[in-house]
């Protein structure tokens, strides 16, 4: 059942994805709106208005995540909705193939653990003035899954400052009463960033999986911010 | 004959076995038809001893689609249109040897059972047993007795090698499962001495799919073609089924074994599920049969699949795509290289199933076809290199055995479990329980820092319950597994309700109020000590842990592993064992509709336990209505379901307190299935009507440790402080009486328990109150959840990070 006002999101697959359908599930049936699972050599996106590129291995993440599918050629619309100022969301093995396609600086490294982690994690919100956070508040505390084994966050020390001197973090592991403490990051990442957006605002990058929590019955709903922020940013530019 | 021993040993094939195959077929074979039969007639793929025992488990329900062992996997109608697919495998040879990729591909190649047969892979469980990961285990040396777990001590090098076999193993099933995109979402993990050096690793995959597109491994119809997708076929895993499955190995061997463990690939395995998928679910008419090749290859999927359908096939293995030149046919036949499909394509659509798996970026290769004759005709180009009759190769010989009654089974029952010195009726006299090897020593009581020296020391102490409670929540058999399933995704495709660490897992089934809970559990502790109740309490167990969930079990897939069965006492193992599964899955109603036998778990003639592990598939008709473990609510009231409080000595028998406190496995076992049966009623009816808001399996560690584990879970405290405890102390805190469930319920419901439970004919005690000051106090036992957290959830990293001394 689609609401009045349905916003049609594109769900890249590339060869490996397995977060596509999980994602398509939470826009679609919990959510209500149109997402269409696109396969990776599409090369035109400009249907849609906005773009996920979901969690995975793609490729299996041989010769390093992310840096075959960037490749792929999809990946060419991506760039164009991107420069379009439209909204395009990165989720895990996505997040790391912005990175690796430039769209976002750093690059996401082997957890320190050195072991896969699959946990639930709470969230700091740094910046509710995004397309992705409208429905945050500074210093919320949003709780996810994360599920990965190459998730901590590295850049230069210049990039780090400028990223958080313009806003450009978005999220950071916490601990459940929102303090950013060593023992809250579960990877590693650089001053337990967890989420970051491009200089323009409307490219975000994110290693937890908001579309694994958009249920009660699946452990929590804090994931439905995330989605409805994009919709309610979509729909003020628009003017519905 | 002309045939050489060393040829029939390398298949594992005896002189009796090639003789009866050239009276079948009223000739000699040629070299590959006799690695085709090592391979089918293999214990692994022809359940040669095992097959006339398994005759006797139930396979009938009302649920029940298939018909055991004609699939890949066993499948039950759930009703709103939906079927769940289930199977469990062993994969214990190969990850004795090479952890990492033993484990790895067996996790793939029960996947790719799960989705040939149509159903989408929603769930992986894996049941893991190895060595003790721990220099010497604690208590051990208390007491000088000749009932130990046989044996010597374990030494430096079986810790490190156990450790290594585990982290590897883990590893493993971590790097295929997350990278295939399905959720870990249950198992268990135990350390035994008889697992040292040789690992049991279980695994299990449930699927689901629309009854009305559940495919087939038929090879049918005439002239249909053999479709071979997925991965070039390398020399990887030959004579993986007949070597490393179907016989004992000494462990001087292992390294040169190595290269009949395969490599798994599961980025490749993801687009060949995808792919096969796609053409069951959308495309069904172009193909009429999708078979995996496991163990054995191409000669065992080819075989059974023309097998199961009475028909031939035509296979052209010069068409077969290889990963390097020079393979021979014998070897391109019984390659086990992972990640291929056989599809059985309907003459016609041949272009339609290329397109759909080029689509998949699939490899695929048309190597034959199928035939009316009931021959498999193996072409190498032009010239024909075995024909052999498909009845005569799939039919392989049964034998029925003498099983002799282990000796030992009387002197470990003799166990007095009477005189062993009870626990100190007072937490506060200060009496330890020695120093802790395990690195939570400081968790003990200790009468002095003076390492115990197990030959000197004299007589055992009395304990205190809190010492006891804390050493065996630290345990690693009791502790905490989360070290283990943090490392797998457990919540991707987002249906995991309930995740690892509860009972059973609990998944939601898209599109309908549904759900299901899975468990697998076993233990080779009281199989050991008592085979026919050891069998029997594995189903009751992994059946009691779904109805905590409020789900009514329906289904299992079984895993037998026991050592050589050509030894007798091995033999009797497995006849009790399977007699006892049989009688409890009759009585509870879930049948066997899947499963798998591992023989030859042993080295140098020391047998790991008969380890029977049983897969339990419940169905909630409404999983908003699940019931969890954790203590919600202040003031809830707590009963124990199944027994009074007050324990005999006897039911220590096989515990793991026995084992971590004493050092003592020993006693005899005893299952009242009935009782069993009744209480998983009452439960259900407690958890449908909304009385109990928590409920809770009540097996390791016995009492105590499952009101420990509510607690943590609900992060609330219990006052038992009042409970009569009656005579024994350490039987009724720690004793593992079978049949026994702990719920929660609001204030108030007492009447309607005694009602339930009393038509039930069950008996039941109050135990306590739910309580928001965060202790647990337990007739004597008094501990903060602080405690308590600490020795649970660090348990296991302590005993892994412990140096051996």
């Amino acid at each position: 059942m689609l609401h009045n006002w349905a916003m049609r999101f594109a769900v890249i697959v590339f060869p490996g994805t397995w977060s596509d359908r999980d994602c398509q599930y939470a826009l679609a049936n919990v959510m209500g709106h149109q997402a269409d699972l696109v396969w990776h050599r599409e090369s035109d996106l400009s249907s849609y208005d906005c773009i996920v590129l979901p969690g995975g291995f793609s490729y299996g993440d041989y010769l390093r995540t992310g840096a075959i599918a960037r490749f792929s050629p999809v990946m060419g619309a991506v760039g164009r909705h991107a420069e379009q100022g439209k909204p395009v969301i990165g989720i895990c093995n996505g997040f790391q193939i912005l990175c690796e396609a430039h769209l976002l600086p750093g690059a996401l490294m082997r957890n320190d653990s050195l072991q896969y982690r699959c946990e639930w994690v709470h969230l700091r919100v740094e910046n509710a003035d995004t397309p992705f956070t409208t429905r945050c508040a500074p210093g919320d505390v949003l709780s996810m899954p994360i599920s990965h084994g190459e998730g901590r966050y590295v850049a230069d020390d210049a990039t780090l400052s400028e990223l958080e001197s313009s806003g450009r973090v978005l999220f950071r592991y916490c601990t459940p009463a929102g303090d950013v403490t060593p023992d809250a990051n579960p990877n590693g990442s650089e001053r337990n960033i967890a989420g970051i957006v491009n200089e323009r605002g409307n490219v975000l990058g994110m290693m937890p999986h908001p579309e694994r929590a958009c249920e009660a019955l699946m452990g929590g709903e804090d994931g439905l911010l995330l989605w409805q922020s994009v919709v309610e940013w979509a729909k003020r530019g628009v003017g519905v | 004959m002309p045939v050489a021993q060393e040829v029939l040993d390398t298949i594992a094939l005896s002189r009796d076995e090639y003789a009866l195959i050239i009276e079948r077929l009223g000739r000699e074979p040629n070299e590959v038809e006799l690695g085709m039969f090592g391979a089918l007639w293999s214990e692994h793929c022809g359940y040669k001893n095992s097959k006339p025992l398994l005759r006797q488990l139930p396979g009938e329900g009302p649920y029940v689609l298939t018909q055991r062992g004609a699939e890949n996997a066993g499948a039950v109608d759930i009703g709103d249109g939906v079927c769940v697919v289930l199977k469990i495998e062993s994969h214990n040879h190969p990850s004795a040897i090479e952890p990492y990729q033993g484990a790895a591909t067996g996790v793939g190649g029960i996947v790719r059972d799960i989705f040939a047969m149509g159903a989408r892979p929603i769930a992986i469980l894996d049941s893991l047993r190895f060595g003790p990961i721990t220099p010497s285990s604690v208590g051990r040396g208390a007491i000088a007795d000749a009932a130990r777990d046989g044996g010597p001590e374990p030494q430096d090098a079986d810790v490190t090698r156990n450790r290594y076999l585990f982290g590897g193993v883990v590893a493993g099933i971590a790097g295929y499962g997350n990278c295939l995109g399905i959720p870990t979402v249950g198992g268990e993990v135990v350390f035994e001495d008889s697992y040292s050096a040789n690992p049991l690793v279980n695994a299990m995959c449930v699927g689901i799919a629309p009854v009305d597109r559940l495919a087939s491994a038929k090879a049918e119809g005439p002239g249909n073609l053999l479709m071979l997708v997925g991965a070039d076929t390398g020399r990887d895993g030959i004579h993986g089924a007949s070597g490393l499955a179907s016989r004992t190995d000494p462990h001087s061997r292992f390294e040169e074994l190595r290269p009949a463990v395969q490599v798994g690939n599961p980025f490749l395995e993801k687009m060949l599920m995808e792919a096969c998928l796609d053409l069951a679910h959308h495309h069904a008419g172009w193909i009429s049969g999708i078979q995996d090749l496991g163990a054995a290859g191409l000669t065992a999927s080819s075989a059974e699949s023309a097998a199961r359908a009475g028909t031939g096939l035509v296979i052209d293995v010069a068409k077969v795509a290889r990963r390097e030149e020079g393979m021979s046919a014998y070897e391109v036949m019984l390659s086990e290289s992972q990640e291929r499909m056989l599809t059985i394509v309907r003459k016609g659509h041949e272009g339609d199933d290329a397109a759909l798996f080029e689509r998949w970026e699939d490899p695929w290769t048309i190597i034959g076809h199928v035939s009316d004759d009931r021959i498999i005709h193996i072409m190498e180009g032009d010239g024909e290199v075995a024909t052999l009759p498909v009845g005569i190769l799939v039919e392989a010989p049964e034998y029925t055995r003498e099983g002799v009654r282990p000796p030992e089974l009387d002197e470990l029952g003799a166990l007095d479990l009477l005189s062993l010195p009870d626990l100190e009726n007072n937490a506060t006299l200060g009496v330890g329980l020695g120093s802790s090897a395990s690195g939570n020593g400081a968790l003990a009581v200790s009468d002095g820092d003076q390492p115990v020296d197990a030959e000197s020391k004299p007589a055992p102490k009395r304990g205190t319950p809190n010492a006891a409670l804390l050493r065996l929540l630290g345990s690693p058999n009791i502790a905490s597994k989360r070290w283990v399933y943090r490392q797998y995704d457990q919540s991707v495709l987002a249906n995991t309700v309930v995740a690892a660490g509860a009972d059973a897992a609990v998944m939601r089934i898209k599109g309908t109020p549904k759900g299901i809970a899975i468990s697998v559990d076993g233990n080779g502790r009281y199989a050991h000590l008592s085979p026919y109740a050891g069998g029997a309490m594995a189903v009751a167990e992994a059946a009691r842990n779904v109805v905590c969930t409020g789900a009514q079990p329906v289904a299992v897939t079984d895993c037998l592993n026991f050592g050589n069965p050509e030894r007798p006492e091995v033999y009797y193992q497995m006849q009790e064992v399977i007699r006892g599964i049989s009688d409890a899955c009759s009585e509870l109603g879930t049948p066997v509709i899947s499963g798998n036998v591992s023989l030859y778990n042993e080295t140098s003639d020391r047998a790991v336990c008969p380890t029977p592990v049983i897969g339990m598939l419940g169905i909630l008709d409404d999983v908003t209505r699940h019931c969890q473990m954790a203590f919600e609510h202040e003031g809830d009231e707590v009963f124990l379901l199944g027994s009074l409080l007050e324990q005999p000595a006897a039911s220590l028998a096989g515990s793991e307190y026995l084992k971590e406190i004493h050092g003592l496995v020993g006693g005899r076992l005893s299952m009242d299935l009935g009782l069993e049966a009744r209480l998983h009623r009452a439960v259900l009816a407690l958890i449908r009507q909304r009385i109990a808001t928590a409920a809770h399996d009540c097996s390791d560690g016995g009492l105590a440790v499952a009101l420990a584990e509510m607690c943590l879970a609900g992060g609330k405290g219990i006052d038992a402080s009042g409970a009569d405890l009656g005579l024994r102390l350490d039987a009724a805190l720690f004793g593992e009486a079978q049949s026994r469930v702990v719920i929660a319920t609001r204030p108030g419901e007492r009447g309607a328990i005694d009602q339930i439970a009393r038509a039930g004919d069950i008996p039941f005690a109050r135990i306590g109150r739910v309580t928001a000051e965060r202790r647990l106090r337990l007739g004597p036992i008094d501990l903060s959840l602080d405690e308590i957290r600490d020795a649970y959830e660090g348990g296991l990293e302590r005993a892994l990070t412990d140096k051996p001394v």
